[in-house]
């Protein structure tokens, strides 16, 4: 990597980092190579700016990160404390005027980050090399910069990054469709012989009784419509995954498909760290935790590292801190597994005082939480290991937006609740389903995307928006069918004008396909 | 070493300051601004300019949090704000792009296409400076130059034969000794004065009051940018006319009846005691809603010709529509105008004119 800071630690870094890795290998944690780089708060800024990596493109959304970075910095607002990329090598920064306490805390906190990133079954598909990756698009995207102009090629990256979520998080580890080939003529099928009509055996001066012959008529027409309506799909199924769609199939120029497809990769990398935040955080918090206060820590440190520790986990009442939930989660199933607190005994126990006292003494804590982080993610994660129990102790409430007084208010501490919202927030990044319909919508080259409506409204001056930038990349007018206020609701833009539409789509055999996809 | 982020950073401040201009006359009219300035910037709250992606809306949403409370209470007020913040949905927040007076002033002058003031050269302020510029073989201790002392005993040794590389002493003696020397360097330093005047009697209401502070901040923050010191004077009247802090300039109703001639008249006196028109660029600007005393008006306009409009850059008449006033002023000033450069006038009757109405008094270019 052609990075333009300096690796090589200080002495006493370098010893610490020796002492804290070895710790960490003790505890069983699996790693890559960590490489920790000190540098100052502004440069720190600049990377987290850049989303870990100092060699990325060029775009001034990171600028605008980094303005509101350095702010909050200068104003003593917030501090980033440790920054770690998922990378083989591991790099992770260190900010040098952090004190001793603070560099022990921060490496305890990045080798489970580092062993999460290795372990974890999401992570699996994601690139190790992707330092280089993000330079080379870097580059590319800088000689588009040279070649086109920067206001066109910003313009075409503005567009881009407005729908660099609308990916398909599951197509990694599902084959949805077969890998569409360029090179392949054969006819789709074969047509049926004769004109496909059911007949049932007759004797001729019957037949027209036995086979009406308007009920043949219309068995041909139906037919013939489905096969019609079968060389029409495209996309065959409905699909989530916009920006590959846009890819093969949008009429872009070169330079305007390598971008998106960049967007795309870095969309796709960056997807396993959104959707295992709680557990990721989690997993280092507890890692750190438990390095320091077990081996790490000297007894002047105590104080310091108490209130740094505190204050990674602080909790505000409406938003839950992931550091907290998961680092809670992961103790509890420790605690649940040493003491065998799971199972269909412990379920169908009804004795609260034999539950208070409950402990089978299998110490299998450490061994399930390996596993855990292993083979979840945040959905599944809060799925199979949030309890009852766990809500009360940590005061969960769900809360909801009144429209009449135009604020937020509690809902309920129902534990079904509590569980539904916190999955729903998780679910697909907590944004919105959208799907690509039909790429040839009213056969006439449009656009027709869904949106799969789950309870709550689009926001619909954003979603306007957002459609005006994929009109641009597909070039033809775009519509998008949702629901608002209960009503089927048709958005659309044509490249100069928006229109809403309640009524939603006409093709009324598009949605029954779609229907089929949940 | 340079940072990357630098060229990211001047592009999204390039776009900050586009959107800012673009959207100048909604900010301007809304007065918005004035309430964040500041010390030397102003933050500007700037919805547009994240990406947009699909997102839910506010509706029907909410989220999971921890803590004390009942179901049915709402979440405190600071919570309870739409919008930022709340929810886990993230971003959705406001964004305040901070910029500073000058850049404001430079936004407000392309906007409008604003010539830049020429301030009246000659008779300005002379300020002197000391600059350390060269270097002499005498001086105080405290301002020796210690690289060249040591550059210059080490010449010597080497050439007498004294140094010794492997025991590298250096003394300097007190030929070696060489210290800083300044000049004198004298600066025009060209200073300003901005004198409000204001109608405060019964006829003028709160709006009105908003439109001329939304219109002084505009014409404080450019004069400023030509100007390093710039002081203003506040005068409020009615029937009789009294020096106020800037506080007081807005937030003083008075009723009865107008004397316009009061304000001129305390106007010329402050000139002629604290700014004399040799030294000072001074601007003197005058809102009301042009209802006056009949007989006064005379009086009023020979104050104008003779005693202000000889001393001062700019006079600016400023006209709020009032439901009450006649709106007469306009009329006399505006016909006394003639060929005088140093005098303008102009109509401000909502809002949507203080734009024009800025542009009017500072395209004179004075």
């Amino acid at each position: 990597m052609n990075t333009p800071y300096d690796t090589r630690l200080p002495p006493h870094l370098a010893a610490l980092k020796q002492e804290i890795e070895g710790y960490a290998r003790d505890y069983g944690l699996d790693f890559y190579e960590t490489i920790f780089e000190v540098i100052d708060a502004e440069d720190l800024n600049e990377i987290a700016a850049y989303g870990g990596f100092p060699t990325r493109y060029p775009h001034w959304s990171f600028g605008m990160q980094y303005e509101e970075l350095k702010k909050s910095y200068d104003y003593g607002l917030s501090k980033i404390y440790e920054m770690v990329i998922n990378n083989d090598p591991c790099y992770a920064y260190l900010m040098r005027s952090n004190h001793t306490v603070d560099q022990k805390l921060v490496m305890s906190h990045v080798y489970g980050h580092c062993d999460f990133f290795k372990n974890n079954a999401y992570f699996a598909h994601t690139s190790r090399k992707m330092m280089d990756e993000m330079a080379n698009h870097g580059a590319r995207i800088r000689s588009y910069v040279e070649k086109y102009g920067e206001d066109e090629v910003e313009a075409f990256l503005d567009r881009c990054m407005s729908i660099d979520d609308l990916i398909d998080i599951h197509s990694v580890a599902i084959k949805r469709r077969a890998p569409s080939s360029r090179f392949d003529f054969t006819p789709e099928r074969e047509p049926p012989a004769g004109d496909g009509a059911t007949r049932f055996k007759s004797k001729d001066y019957m037949d027209e009784y036995v086979n009406p012959r308007e009920v043949l008529r219309a068995e041909v027409e139906q037919r013939k419509k489905e096969q019609e309506q079968l060389a029409r799909s495209f996309p065959e199924q409905p699909e989530k995954d916009v920006l590959l769609f846009l890819i093969e199939h949008a009429p872009l120029k070169h330079w305007q498909r390598d971008i998106l497809s960049i967007i795309r990769d870095e969309a796709y990398y960056f997807m396993p760290q959104g959707m295992t935040k709680i557990m990721n955080e989690g997993w280092a918090s507890y890692w750190h935790s438990t390095i320091m206060t077990q081996k790490a820590l000297t007894p002047s440190e105590l104080i310091d590292y108490a209130d740094h520790h505190s204050g990674t986990m602080a909790m505000s009442r409406t938003r839950l801190n992931p550091y907290k939930l998961g680092i809670e989660l992961f103790r509890d199933i420790e605690f649940r597994w040493n003491t065998g607190r799971f199972g269909k005994e412990w379920e169908e126990c009804d004795d609260l005082e034999k539950k208070r006292t409950w402990d089978k003494q299998l110490g299998l804590g450490r061994q399930k939480i390996f596993e855990v982080r292993r083979i979840h993610n945040d959905i599944t994660f809060i799925d199979t290991f949030l309890t009852p129990e766990f809500c009360v102790e940590h005061k969960f409430f769900t809360y909801a937006f009144q429209e009449q007084a135009g604020q937020y208010y509690i809902e309920s501490r129902d534990f079904e609740k509590i569980k539904q919202r916190l999955l729903f927030s998780l679910t697909n990044f907590g944004k919105p389903w959208i799907y690509v319909i039909d790429g040839n919508y009213r056969n006439r080259g449009e656009l027709l995307l869904k949106h799969q409506h789950s309870g709550i409204d689009l926001k619909l001056d954003q979603a306007n928006d957002t459609l005006a930038n994929i009109q641009f990349i597909w070039g033809r007018p775009v519509h998008l069918s949702t629901i608002v206020d209960g009503k089927p609701t048709t958005l659309s833009f044509d490249g100069t004008d928006h229109s809403i539409k309640s009524g939603g789509e006409t093709d009324d055999s598009r949605r029954s396909s779609t229907g089929k996809t949940r | 070493m340079g940072q990357k982020i630098e060229r990211d950073h001047q592009r999204f401040r390039k776009i900050v300051r586009g959107k800012v201009k673009s959207n100048l006359s909604k900010y301007i009219s809304r007065g918005e601004m004035i309430g964040k300035k500041g010390k030397d910037f102003i933050s500007i709250p700037l919805p547009s300019i994240e990406i947009p992606q699909f997102k839910y809306g506010q509706k029907n949403s909410g989220g999971v949090g921890a803590g004390e409370g009942q179901p049915g209470q709402p979440l405190g007020p600071g919570q309870g704000q739409p919008g930022p913040g709340a929810g886990d949905q993230p971003g959705g927040h406001i964004l305040e792009v901070e910029l500073t007076m000058e850049e404001m002033a430079s936004i407000l002058g392309e906007e409008l296409a604003l010539p830049r003031i020429e301030p009246r050269g000659k008779k300005n302020i002379i300020t002197t400076r000391d600059k350390y510029t060269g270097i002499r073989q005498t001086g105080p201790e405290s301002l020796r130059h210690f690289k060249r002392t040591f550059k210059r005993a080490l010449k010597r040794q080497i050439s007498s034969g004294t140094y010794d590389p492997s025991d590298p002493v250096v003394i300097p003696i007190r030929a070696d000794k060489q210290y800083r020397s300044w000049k004198e360097v004298k600066q025009p330093q060209s200073v300003a004065v901005i004198i409000y005047m204001m109608d405060v009697s019964g006829s003028m209401t709160d709006e009105q009051k908003e439109i001329v502070r939304i219109e002084a901040f505009w014409i404080d923050t450019w004069i400023k940018a030509h100007y390093q010191g710039v002081e203003t004077v506040y005068i409020i009247h009615d029937a009789a006319a009294q020096e106020v802090d800037e506080h007081t300039f807005y937030h003083t109703r008075e009723s009865g009846g107008t004397k316009i001639s009061s304000a001129y008249t305390l106007c010329d006196k402050i000139i002629s005691a604290r700014y004399p028109p040799s030294e000072w660029n001074i601007y003197a600007f005058h809102f009301s809603d042009g209802d006056n005393w009949g007989d006064d008006i005379p009086h009023c306009l020979k104050i104008l010709q003779e005693k202000i409009l000889p001393a001062v850059n700019l006079f600016g008449y400023g006209q709020v529509e009032s439901p009450y006033g006649s709106g007469e002023f306009y009329d006399y000033i505006h016909e006394m105008i003639g060929s005088r450069t140093n005098i303008v006038c102009s109509r401000i009757p909502d809002r949507d004119a203080i734009l024009g109405s800025i542009k009017e008094f500072l395209g004179t270019g004075r």
